[in-house]
């Protein structure tokens, strides 16, 4: 089983990000279960939401605690909330943040992990770019396919496509692929 | 058809494959979804015939629903926690009147303090109120038991409570297999109701009784619980001929041959329970587990069959009887009246609370060390509690128990500004 949180704050579509994960997994025949924090999700306030990838059926109901991929929306919170617990030793990173790991005063502990494992990634930039608003979600999900290998690229624009139908899909699907470009890169 | 898909979503569209003809609606988290669902189905003419009616309150919503169920409409509401609170009155009307209504419970905890996360306290409260409940353990379940419930309900002329958990349940996105029409449409025959307010054929219904008649009432109500023992099991088996799905029915076991500790629970908790198991009984532990579906009528003959060669029984369970424990383990010692086993009561998952797998495993291993006492509540911080008591005992006036505790466990907090 493959286990991802998301970290955010309430109106960057932390829980969409679990269910496109969801349904990404899904298109390749594959179990997916994501579900919120169940807080009172309110705008700016942290949000976690969870998301297990598995080839056979999920029972297993409680929330995320040893995650193999941390993907962090919004860098702020790295001050704020304890988005590291429970990462596992191999696990994988991804923040939307176009500063450096040093400059985030993360380096050392990123320096543990597999270098091609982590990954900062300016996805609000690359959504301003494409879709005219910072919302980083499809960003970070073109990036997290393509450090992960966990997700082909193809099935999440499938997940994207399907729930923003339309030139707002397109444009959010343009911002994944090249994130997607940018992470492999990277 | 396979779909990956929220909870929530899925119950409004199987609803809607249900055909029902007056949606009483009312939002209260973590509900919200499946009324909202429905509504849209309605509006979009997916869901044609029925009447969407927004109420004002779940008094409201329950006591429409028992004035629409009552002409012979088939009748949906939902409701969760204070919700179901506010209809008491109508909710035992519905059962009382013998009718029909179908209604989703997203099972969330009861205030004070306020809580809007799942628990199993709003349900319990209900639980001798005459509905049927029934308890899903997952998505696929919570949306096969509506296509059940409507058939179950219409077939005794008694009311149908699901009861799924919310937010674990509702606000899940996974795979499910979502009917088609056609198929709900050849399980679910049309509404034939037992009695119907017709201006045609005029009587009136919920006369008074007196305490000549009172008793006998009551104990039709029974025993239409009686029979739902019976047809339950009877529906799931023609269920499984239709969609090839084993869901519903009184009892689900799992691994219990053999097994000398045995965990009974309901909802989705058994799917966490499940992956104990198996993960302790790799280990060689003699371990096995019981999903209560059926927890209104409470299958006693079942549940003894299924708890039969168990030396000790662990009951997990989202709700409290303060002042006595558990409610469920309480039934479960009834089913095992004539075998009499250790039944430990654990109270878990209360508010949110949630319940890992590292914890239960605890438990089961402590169960079977013979160590477990007869309650216990999973994770208790018992050093906040026993704070609180000291404090409470040192102070006369040490305020109100809710605001300490958050207190004592987030010392950071800014104080309230007077």
């Amino acid at each position: 089983m493959f286990q991802i949180r998301i970290h955010g704050r309430g109106g960057q579509g932390v829980v969409t990000a679990a269910e496109l994960l969801s349904v990404a997994a899904f298109k390749e025949g594959r179990h997916a279960q994501a579900f919120p924090s169940f807080g009172s999700e309110r705008m700016g306030a942290p949000v976690i939401s969870f998301c297990r990838l598995d080839d056979h059926e999920i029972r297993l109901r409680e929330p995320v605690q040893e995650p193999d991929a941390l993907i962090i929306q919004d860098p702020t919170l790295l001050h704020s909330v304890n988005v590291f617990s429970g990462l596992k030793p191999n696990g994988y990173i991804l923040i939307n943040s176009r500063r450096s790991f040093d400059e985030l005063g993360i380096a050392d502990f990123v320096g543990t992990f597999p270098a091609h494992h982590v990954c900062d990634l300016g996805a609000s930039e690359l959504a301003m770019k494409h879709v005219g608003r910072p919302l980083p979600n499809a960003a970070l999900l073109g990036g997290f396919a393509a450090i992960s290998g966990e997700l082909q690229l193809d099935s999440v624009v499938e997940a994207i496509m399907e729930k923003f139908p339309g030139p707002v899909g397109e444009a959010n699907v343009a911002a994944a692929r090249e994130a997607y470009r940018e992470a492999e890169r990277a | 058809m396979l779909k990956q898909v929220e909870g929530s979503a899925a119950v409004a569209e199987v609803v809607a494959f249900c055909r029902p003809e007056v949606v009483c609606a009312y939002p209260i988290t973590p509900q919200t979804h499946i009324v909202e669902g429905v509504g849209a189905l309605v509006k979009a003419g997916t869901l044609q015939n029925c009447e969407y009616i927004n109420v004002e309150s779940e008094f409201a919503a329950l006591s429409v629903a028992i004035g629409a169920s009552a002409t012979g409409a088939r009748t949906y509401t939902a409701t969760a926690s204070q919700g179901l609170l506010f209809m008491a009155e109508a909710v035992y009307n519905a059962a009382g009147l013998g009718l029909p209504i179908v209604m989703t419970i997203g099972n969330r905890a009861i205030g004070a303090p306020i809580n809007i996360w799942n628990d199993h306290t709003d349900s319990m409260s209900m639980k001798d109120s005459g509905w049927i409940q029934l308890f899903a353990e997952t998505n696929q379940e919570a949306v096969d038991l509506h296509i059940q419930a409507f058939r179950l309900a219409e077939e005794l002329s008694c009311p149908v409570m699901v009861c799924i958990d919310g937010f674990i349940l509702t606000h899940a996105y996974e795979r499910i297999d979502v009917p088609t029409q056609e198929e709900v449409d050849a399980f679910l025959p049309p509404f034939e109701p037992v009695q119907v307010l017709d201006p045609a054929e005029p009587y009136s219904i919920g006369a008074m009784v007196g305490p000549e008649a009172f008793t006998e009432v009551r104990y039709l109500a029974h025993e239409k619980q009686l029979q739902a023992l019976r047809l339950i099991p009877e529906i799931a088996d023609v269920f499984k001929d239709v969609f090839g799905r084993e869901t519903g029915g009184l009892v689900h076991p799992y691994h219990t041959e053999g097994a000398d500790t045995v965990a009974v629970a309901l909802g989705s908790v058994n799917g966490t329970i499940k992956d104990v198991i198996d993960q302790m009984r790799e280990d060689g532990a003699s371990v096995g587990s019981v999903s209560i579906c059926s927890f209104r009528p409470f299958p006693l003959e079942a549940l003894a069959a299924a708890l039969a060669g168990a030396k000790r029984i662990v009951v997990i369970e989202k709700s409290l009887a303060p002042g006595l424990g558990g409610v469920v383990a309480s039934n479960v010692r009834m089913a095992l009246a004539e075998k009499p086993v250790p039944v430990h009561t654990v109270i878990a998952g209360l508010g949110g609370r949630p319940i890992t797998m590292t914890s239960l495993r605890e438990v089961f291993e402590v169960a079977g060390e013979g160590r477990l006492p007869d309650i216990q509540f999973l994770d208790l911080d018992h050093s906040a509690v026993e704070h609180e008591i000291v404090r409470a005992r040192a102070t006369r006036r040490s305020g109100p128990t809710a605001e300490n505790v958050i207190r004592q466990l987030n010392p950071c907090r800014p104080a309230a500004k007077a």
